[in-house]
């Protein structure tokens, strides 16, 4: 087991290191100066130059913002002029974290929930139901189901407020459009990984002994196939990620996701950086502390060493 | 009930041996076989039925109206504003779809879009899959050090959220159709080149490829020969799927700003436009948001058909 855990965080700490390098130097090579607007002079360019370290040579730049990192200092933001990105970073995300937590347990419980019934009435209407569920879920893009719902239940039928987050009514239009995806996927992934349990030898045994239907069901059946359901928690997290970029946007909530897009837009390139490295680390984190619960629940991943390499 | 145990109740009719060698049935190659079953998957046929019509109409639609999808006419919006509101510039007999606010025709803005994205899915699902292809036989086939080197490549870029090195890339690069599409292939390949991978590790034990390499057959032509083609319906599959998210990625890009510019459109950017435009003109949203679900759809319950007619075991 410690083999296997140096082992994960030996890549994890790689490729966050591979991760910031890559950021940091693309963003470098991205053309053009965020100071050569007319309402510069060529003394306060200097200056702000000097100021954002930008009149050093790139692997200068590289190596103190490398060190400050290490110190979780991610410089100073272009645009909000004086603002660390940190402090940004801090403000804006517990926003997304409450979004993103609420979005993934009702994604869990709706999802979960859809594919076992599903499973349970195979090549019934209720399975049906949750097929088609499950194909709009992951055919329509966030973006269309997020201002569809903005424009139906907030616009034309005013049931729900239309953007902002402050109270439990605003945070549900949101959770709705970022879970869909992921009750999607969610519940495809349990219908075909509880198909087979169903047909397995372990569940025909217990059925031949007489067990109720529902100690099957839960105690037999649900609980072994929620295991492969961990190896597509880490892309989910992702895509949550993903999909927060359109919907915060949407709905105008001051989470990170509309920080990310607002600053491509104004070519804010230290809170781009900061963001985009943010990301990359809480999803290599992420990524790692499920390949070592995947490592404790199922043995043989860490004993059968990588199947990949 | 007569009595079976009577001989001349039965007759001794001989093995014929032609008759026994012969083939009643037509033969059918793999590839017949897997036609034959996605041709038969109702689901997947209707797909393919609307996914031919926005195809067309992504190649005649913008052809069949005499508007052009980039010439603006600001004093037509103007002038219909002020003769009947907000709902003249809606869809009618002359504007299929009605103009935008720039009074640009939206049915031709519309299908040039679907133009651009059904483009940009497929240019970058194939050059992914050649990429992926490609690295994924070499790490397979020859194993070892440099498979373990590939591979570890692979997993660290896997690791991070393609979207993000995706805005990067655009980023430098500008927006525009050349590099979305090297943005969307670059990283796009990693899937592949690990399925290929898998499935050449285990078809490079096959004793085929043991008899080609006892007869000193190049190993480029062991990969072209034997074991890609065995590889074809996993590669069209994951093709099949590629499509729709590359086109998926566009117009998330788009959405968010960074994909196609101006004068050039896609579906994602007429989205975005549609949901600034939503509470005054609802129609800017919905069709173009109706044709991207339809197409998502339809290249998605395609590639659903297909995976279930290349390997019927998947099918639950």
């Amino acid at each position: 087991m410690a083999k296997y855990i140096v082992k994960r965080l030996i890549i994890s700490v790689l490729t966050i290191l591979v991760l910031c390098t890559v950021v940091f130097f693309a963003i470098k090579f991205i053309p053009g100066d965020p100071f050569s607007g007319p309402e510069y002079t060529e003394q306060m360019r200097q200056q702000l130059h000097e100021l954002y370290g930008y009149d050093k040579p790139v692997w200068q730049q590289y190596l103190s913002y490398m060190g400050n990192l290490l110190h979780g200092d991610l410089g100073i933001s272009v645009y909000y002029r004086g603002r660390a990105v940190v402090d940004i970073i801090a403000g804006a995300f517990p926003q997304s974290l409450d979004l993103g937590l609420r979005a993934l347990i009702t994604a869990t419980v709706v999802g979960i929930g859809l594919g076992i019934l599903a499973a349970l009435n195979r090549k019934k209407p209720l399975d049906y139901i949750s097929i088609i569920i499950a194909i709009i879920g992951i055919s329509i893009p966030s973006f269309v189901v997020a201002s569809l719902l903005q424009y139906v239940l907030a616009i034309v039928f005013p049931i729900f407020p239309v953007a902002r987050y402050t109270s439990f009514a605003h945070t549900i239009l949101p959770t709705i459009a970022l879970a869909l995806p992921t009750i999607a996927r969610f519940s495809r992934f349990m219908r075909t990984s509880m198909l087979e349990v169903i047909d397995s030898d372990f569940v025909k045994t217990a059925r031949s002994k007489g067990l109720k239907k529902r100690q099957i069901i839960f105690s037999h059946e649900v609980r072994n196939s929620l295991l492969p359901l961990l190896s597509i928690l880490g892309p989910t997290t992702a895509s949550l990620l993903m999909g927060s970029f359109v919907v915060e946007s949407i709905f105008a909530i001051p989470g990170l996701g509309n920080y990310f897009v607002e600053s491509i837009n104004t070519q804010d390139y230290s809170l781009i950086m900061g963001l985009t490295i943010f990301y990359g680390v809480f999803l290599v984190t992420i990524n790692f502390v499920i390949d070592i619960l995947y490592g404790v629940v199922d043995p043989r991943i860490r004993l059968g060493g990588n199947k990949n390499g | 009930m007569a009595d079976l145990t009577k001989l001349e109740l039965y007759e001794h009719v001989g093995a014929d041996q032609a008759e026994a060698e012969h083939i009643s049935r037509p033969q059918l190659s793999y590839a017949k076989d897997v036609a034959r079953r996605f041709f038969s998957n109702k689901v997947a046929m209707f797909s393919v039925v609307v996914l031919a019509i926005l195809v067309i109409m992504a190649i005649v639609g913008p052809m069949v109206c005499q508007y052009n999808y980039q010439s603006t006419d600001v004093g037509a919006v103007s002038q219909k504003l002020a003769e009947g509101g907000r709902e003249a510039l809606g869809p009618d007999s002359e504007h299929w779809f009605g103009i935008d606010t720039l009074g640009r025709d939206l049915w031709a803005r519309v299908w040039v879009g679907t133009r651009y994205s059904l483009i940009i899915g497929f240019v970058a699902a194939v050059v992914q899959a050649i990429i992926g292809i490609l690295v994924g036989c070499v790490s397979g086939y020859f194993g070892g050090m440099v498979d373990v080197i590939i591979m570890r490549a692979v997993d660290i870029l896997d690791s991070i959220p393609y979207l993000i090195y995706v805005i990067i890339i655009m980023m430098i690069f500008g927006s525009g159709l050349f590099p979305i599409m090297a943005a969307l292939t670059l990283t796009g390949w990693l899937s592949m080149a690990r399925m290929v991978r898998s499935q050449i590790l285990t078809l490079k034990n096959e004793d085929y490829v043991l008899a080609a390499r006892n007869l000193d057959t190049k190993p480029i032509r062991i990969m072209l020969k034997h074991l890609i083609p065995n590889c074809m319906g996993i590669i069209i599959v994951s093709l099949s799927m590629a499509i729709p998210n590359a086109i998926f990625s566009e117009a998330y890009l788009s959405f968010l700003g960074i994909g196609l510019s101006a004068p050039l459109t896609s579906l994602g950017q007429l989205i975005s436009t549609g949901i600034q435009e939503m509470q005054n003109y609802p129609y800017q949203l919905i069709i173009p948001s109706i044709v991207i679900s339809l197409l998502m759809l339809s290249l998605q319950l395609i590639g659903d058909g297909l995976r279930d007619a290349v390997d019927p075991k998947l099918r639950k």
